[in-house]
């Protein structure tokens, strides 16, 4: 048997993570190193679901979509709105970022899957996981245990508030991680009351992402030079709070309490929004800032009489007067097509570009020129365009090199291949519940 | 003491945001970074706020202290012959180069990829940049508006009867940061391995793009079903009145309230015709009893219950629900003051503050703080006197304006 996904000449080759991490932050940060060439596997279990990971609802009465009937929102959608045999394996979440992967199954619950796990991390070398605290001490999955199996694994743990503290325990998603942080209240409609200013977004499953890419690393990097390995925490909050640096910074330098500032702009630039375009619900996002770029905006609009209003002439009384500002910049961008005005200011070095819905950014002519978009066919959800890897490196091409695993995929290969099982044990643990491509008919819905 | 990265060494021409950020990132966990600013006024963050009591001064920007912790600080003219030279020197000592200009800036130097990598064959190059180094729009100004707008998510947040809303302060410029260290350190682990180095070329659109949020899920759930999304036509974010104030819960009114229902039931202590009735099948998807029945229970529940006793009662119940807080409230936070996260910094210049703490902890080897971030041309002396520079030699450099 083959390895599943080719990772030679990759930064990463040769190194394998054992993972057991579910929803976003976890899978992100383990798809990174799986893009440069990391050995993934994902433990998941047939006998349980995860919330959210494999997608909102496992079962489906025959020819409906659960999901779709209760006018569910984008990010479980199936292919052509059909949950289809195994809704698991065709989730529109779940196949955006767990490509590059090798997925197995066992059930941590019992002694042999503790086992299992335990033989397939003395053959890894990082071990990572985004779980409330609570749930790893029921499993018993410790450092200590790990070492026991591999002295010098690096474990990351990515617990949502750390593993010591009031709020350990506490189970959230990253909504509820932004309002404890501030980022929630730093953010929305400035007329609106906070409980109805604005909607949930997750930030911080992306910084929670790269912070544990990050450590995973820098602890690779330290443990070739010195051979230790060593036990990460990451608590997904505190890896956030660096990226609020300047409302921390006028807190604790000023004692000023920062407020949501809409659209507009922290370091006083002036017009700077989201302004209506030509056509239904188009939107363009101009930001001016200083004197020269109000000049070549002026130049770019010919010289409107407006411009020339004493209120606009310094950029502070630009900033003061932004309210009348707007009104005037919109009255110019519903004229225009949303596209339209980007190259009209860029053309005059003035930032500004349409905001994307997903059709406009699929079609965008740099966007696809620059690569990032790429073709995958999956066995069970078809052939699709999905966002690919990051970056890239001008001497190591790259791509997604294989579809988002389905459940229990790559089972033989872990199984068989890795931890030497033979095809007798492989059918006791089938049996058992440990290995299976379907969850068990007791979980759902 | 030693860190994860402490034999690394990176010489770091960014300014502004990103690019400071993934060097902090670095310089955090141990690297030497040397932070190369123009003679006279140095990174452009000098100029931008917060101030220390609100006056603007190149030495009290709160944005450029917390950016730039633990780096060295030189000035150099790179467009000066001799300071060209300077700088091709430092690259030969280097292990990691950061640069954040526009893409054709480095090359209109003579700094381009091609001719330091002759230089020093081991050399990692990360270049960030708005758009990327090639392709129709490379030369196209940004801004964080504009990385939220074009790449990223901003057109579905906020409500469908107004504007689309940004994501608070400058968040992906951070993370823009964050995803060119993770780069950077991909590109020099490879680079360790093979004994050659190469060029990363990391954008805030393409981080946009390819970072997870509701964005990129939403890209594939267009692939998958031809639907092109928009805003909701009510807001959700989920924060609730209490009786001292917000409170972040899970509630009613959400598509997978049903998930939630049976913990919320009990936390509410609903009565069995209440619990019935709303377990009638459909009644948890159909938003108008949804709302019917927040208006008549949880509303009036959750305004008798201070924020403490909601998120304490809550998660002992298995819901969702997080305190609220402002920045301020951050700052005086139980669980992070009892997890000793805030670190007080000593600068010269704008004295003792207190700064956000390590993003990561690290069992070996971990967050330090070693210096605050550099006054303008502080380390001039040491790491020209490392390259062989004496005192006149300085004089002259400084007077010529190379340095």
């Amino acid at each position: 048997m083959s390895i599943p996904i080719s990772n030679a000449g990759l930064p990463l080759e040769g190194i394998r993570a054992v993972c057991v991490t579910g929803i976003w932050a976890g899978p992100y940060a383990n798809q990174l190193l799986a893009d440069w060439g990391c050995e993934v596997i994902q433990v998941e279990s047939i006998q349980r679901r995860q919330l959210h990971t494999r997608g909102y609802f496992l079962r489906h009465p025959k020819g409906k979509n659960v999901m779709k009937e209760a006018g569910a929102p984008w990010p479980w959608g199936y292919p052509d709105g059909e949950p289809g045999e195994r809704p698991w394996n065709r989730g529109s979440e779940f196949n955006t970022i767990n490509r590059n992967k090798l997925g197995m199954t066992v059930d941590l619950t019992k002694p042999k899957g503790m086992e299992i796990l335990h033989r397939l991390v003395a053959l890894s070398d990082l071990f990572m996981e985004n779980n409330t605290p609570s749930t790893m001490d029921k499993l018993g999955i410790t450092y200590e245990w790990l070492k026991e199996a591999k002295p010098d694994i690096i474990m990351i743990r990515m617990p949502a508030f750390g593993l010591s503290g009031p709020y350990r325990n506490f189970k959230t998603f990253g909504s509820g991680l932004e309002a404890t942080i501030g980022f929630t209240h730093l953010r929305g409609y400035t007329d609106l009351d906070k409980s109805v200013s604005s909607t949930a977004v997750a930030h911080c499953d992306a910084t929670a992402g790269t912070n544990a890419a990050l450590a995973a690393l820098m602890a690779l990097h330290y443990r070739r030079r010195t051979g230790k390995g060593q036990l990460i925490e990451l608590a997904q909050i505190e890896g956030f709070i660096p990226q609020l640096g300047e409302a921390i910074m006028d807190y604790t330098m000023n004692g000023r309490d920062q407020d949501s500032l809409g659209n507009r702009d922290l370091h006083g630039a002036a017009p700077c929004g989201n302004y209506r375009c030509k056509g239904k619900d188009r939107w363009v996002s101009i930001t001016v800032r200083g004197d020269r770029e109000w000049d070549a905006f002026c130049r770019a609009l010919g010289y409107p009489e407006w411009t020339k209003d004493e209120k606009f002439a310094t950029a502070p009384s630009r900033y003061k007067n932004q309210d009348e500002l707007d009104r005037h910049v919109e009255d110019w961008t519903r004229k225009h097509d949303h596209y339209a005005v980007m190259f009209m200011l860029q053309k005059e070095e003035v930032a500004a570009a349409p905001l994307t819905d997903t059709a406009d950014i699929y079609a965008d002519p740099h966007v696809r020129e620059s690569g990032v978009l790429q073709e995958v066919t999956h066995p069970e959800a078809g052939t699709h365009t999905y966002a690919g890897i990051g970056w890239t490196q001008k001497k190591t091409p790259n791509s997604i090199r294989r579809y988002a695993y389905c459940l229990g995929e790559d089972n033989e290969y872990v199984y068989k291949e890795l931890l030497k099982i033979s095809d007798e044990e492989y059918a006791e643990l089938e049996r058992e519940g440990h290995i299976g491509k379907d969850f068990a008919p007791h979980v759902g819905p | 003491m030693e860190q994860v990265l402490s034999n690394v060494k990176v010489l770091d021409l960014t300014w502004y945001i990103a690019g400071p950020y993934c060097t902090k990132l670095l310089a955090d966990y141990g690297a030497d970074v040397i932070k190369v600013e123009r003679p006279d006024t140095g990174d452009p963050a000098r100029k931008m706020g917060p101030f220390l009591n609100d006056e603007p001064h190149p030495e009290k920007s709160g944005l450029f202290l917390h950016l730039n912790t633990n780096k060295r600080g030189i000035t150099l003219n790179l467009k000066s012959e001799t300071g060209n030279k300077i700088f091709k020197d430092l690259v030969k000592e280097a292990d990691i180069l950061v640069e954040s200009f526009s893409p054709r800036v480095m090359p209109s130097l003579g700094l381009s990829y091609e001719t330091l990598e002759e230089i020093n064959p081991k050399l990692v190059m990360t270049s960030i940049s708005n758009f990327g180094q090639q392709g129709p729009y490379r030369d196209f100004k940004a801004s964080e508006l504009i990385f939220q707008g074009f790449g990223g998510y901003m057109y579905l947040v906020g409500t469908a009867d107004r504007e689309p809303l940004k994501k608070a302060g400058n968040v992906i410029q951070y993370q823009l940061g964050s995803t060119a260290a993770v780069a950077t350190m991909v590109a020099f682990y490879g680079a360790q391995q093979k004994g050659s180095g190469d060029h990363v070329d990391v954008n805030g659109v393409r981080e946009e793009i390819t970072c997870i949020d509701g964005k990129r899920t939403m890209m594939t759930a267009y692939q998958y079903t031809g639907h092109v999304y928009g805003r909701a036509k009510s807001s959700s974010p989920g924060i609730r009145l209490c009786k001292d104030g917000y409170v972040f819960i899970v509630g009613f009114g959400s598509v997978t309230a049903g998930l939630f229902f049976p913990a919320l039931a009990r936390m509410l202590e609903l009565t069995p015709e209440q619990k019935e009735e709303l377990s009638k099948p459909g009644v948890m998807n159909d938003p108008v009893k949804q709302g019917e029945f927040d208006e008549e229970i949880m509303t009036p529940w959750l305004l008798k219950h201070t924020m403490k006793e909601i998120v304490e009662k809550a998660q002992a119940y298995g819901v969702m629900s997080t305190p609220y807080n402002t920045p301020g409230g951050l700052l005086k936070d139980p669980h992070f003051r009892e997890r000793n996260y805030w670190e007080e910094i000593d600068h010269p210049v704008a004295g003792k503050l207190t700064y956000p703490g390590a993003p990561i902890k690290m069992g070996i080897g971990g967050w330090q703080m070693r210096r605050p971030a550099p006054l303008l041309g502080q380390h001039n002396e040491e790491v020209y006197g490392d390259l062989g520079y004496d005192k006149e030699d300085l004089v002259q450099l400084r007077q010529s304006g190379i340095i």
